[in-house]
């Protein structure tokens, strides 16, 4: 059995995982990229898009957006600002919420508000366009 | 003599206050519970991008032209000041420890003839800096909403200074708040977000290798620097919250044993008195019997 990859998953409010893998396929923002065991160092923006855990059995899926990846000797870590598996990804809630962030721009009184309101729509948007993709 | 009527009532209500600080004790626990739980959740999120930062950083040394975020605008004039306190009192010395050692830092800067501008998250702490420096004050930041801290309830401040950063309104922006190291003991820190600081121990030894930047060096540190604030903010806040809950257990703690030891006074002395007052008609019935 060849060694194996340590992996960590880190969001800013918690430590999502951590464990040895045999491969994890991270969505770098110049395109999808697979790490294994004694891939050379770098460093790399994330775009959103699904992560891809592979060991034993079936990969596992995670949407990640926003973040880095980082390879060293020592393993893989990638920091998420937002990650959740897929299969938590509740679709129509997130549409839901795209609907009232429409909603919200529309309705924005000032330029503040606008640009929050706009921002909370393009990360709904950008989300559902990965789930597009994948489904 | 204090007369029984005001000694009972006094007992009375040393005893319902005693009964409040209790509950806010133990409300305060869980709620630290809960607060700890959250910071040490949030560490390894720090910890990697502080690391991840400082191989970037210790690549970039020497070089002309980095980003402004870490090389700094070139001066060192203004100064600005960001104290996060508590929404709340009755939570010991945690709100007054971090103003103290904000308005020390403060009048230092003021007296090396710096320009100084503060920015406050809270409200206890803005109110008491109030006082002295209300010319001062840019920004005041409301966490009076927030039940469960979440890295959106960061982004604001993250927005505001780094807008204010772009748009020249400071040199340097140092960090007031308490960092949790237990329920005793909160340490006040002072950080230096912006031009953004680093340790350069935490470089990952890479065997004589170099990183390969996607895209390249400079747009990821530009990328990371502004989150790497963000996460520090928000680390910040947590380790606030986790030291203001546990300043006000250790306060609520002590209150709730004076209260205690109050009432063991009160007691004693509503006991004597009640016996002084009958031995003081035994006394009036004997004499007056006696007299007869």
């Amino acid at each position: 059995m060849a060694d194996k990859l340590h992996f960590e998953l880190v969001s800013p409010e918690r430590l999502l995982m951590s464990e040895d893998v045999d491969m994890v396929v991270v969505p770098g923002v110049e395109g999808d990229f697979g790490v294994l065991i004694n891939h050379a160092p770098v460093v790399s923006t994330l775009r959103t898009g699904i992560l891809e855990v592979h060991n034993e059995g079936a990969p596992e899926l995670l949407l990640v957006r926003g973040g880095f990846a980082e390879v060293n000797p020592e393993g893989l870590t990638v920091l998420a600002e937002e990650a959740m598996l897929l299969s938590d990804v509740d679709r129509p809630a997130l549409e839901v919420d795209l609907k009232n962030a429409n909603e919200d721009v529309a309705d924005a009184k000032d330029e503040a508000q606008l640009r929050e309101a706009n921002k909370t729509r393009d990360r709904l948007v950008e989300i559902l366009g990965v789930l597009d993709l994948v489904a | 003599m204090a007369n029984l009527k005001d000694l009972r009532n006094r007992i009375t209500s040393v005893q319902s206050t005693q009964k409040i600080t209790k509950a806010m004790k133990m409300v305060a626990a869980s709620k630290l519970r809960r607060a700890q739980e959250a910071a040490e959740a949030a560490r390894p999120y720090a910890e990697r991008m502080e690391s991840v930062l400082a191989s970037l950083a210790s690549s970039m040394v020497g070089q002309v032209g980095g980003p402004k975020l870490l090389a700094g605008t070139g001066k060192d004039h203004v100064h600005l000041i960001v104290v996060a306190t508590s929404e709340r009192g009755l939570c010991g010395g945690f709100n007054t420890n971090i103003v103290k050692g904000a308005r020390q830092k403060i009048a230092k800067l003021i007296a090396e003839g710096k320009d100084v501008k503060i920015v406050t998250i809270g409200k206890k702490g803005a109110g008491s800096l109030r006082r002295n420096y209300s010319s001062r004050m840019v920004k005041h930041f409301d966490m009076s909403h927030v039940k469960r801290l979440s890295y959106g309830d960061a982004a604001p401040i993250t927005d505001y200074l780094l807008s204010a950063y772009d748009n020249g309104e400071f040199d340097v922006c140092t960090l007031f708040y308490a960092k949790f190291q237990s329920a005793l003991t909160q340490i006040v820190t002072a950080q230096q977000m912006i031009p953004a600081s680093y340790n350069a121990d935490n470089v990952v030894d890479l065997g004589g290798g170099a990183y390969d930047y996607e895209p390249d060096e400079t747009e990821i540190l530009e990328a990371l620097l502004p989150r790497n604030l963000g996460v520090q903010i928000f680390r910040s806040l947590l380790e606030n919250a986790a030291s203001e809950q546990g300043s006000r257990m250790t306060a609520m703690d002590s209150a709730t044993r004076n209260a205690g030891e109050m009432i063991d006074a009160l007691r004693t002395t509503y006991n004597r008195t009640r016996q002084a007052v009958i031995t003081n008609e035994l006394i009036e019935i004997i004499s007056g019997a006696e007299a007869l």
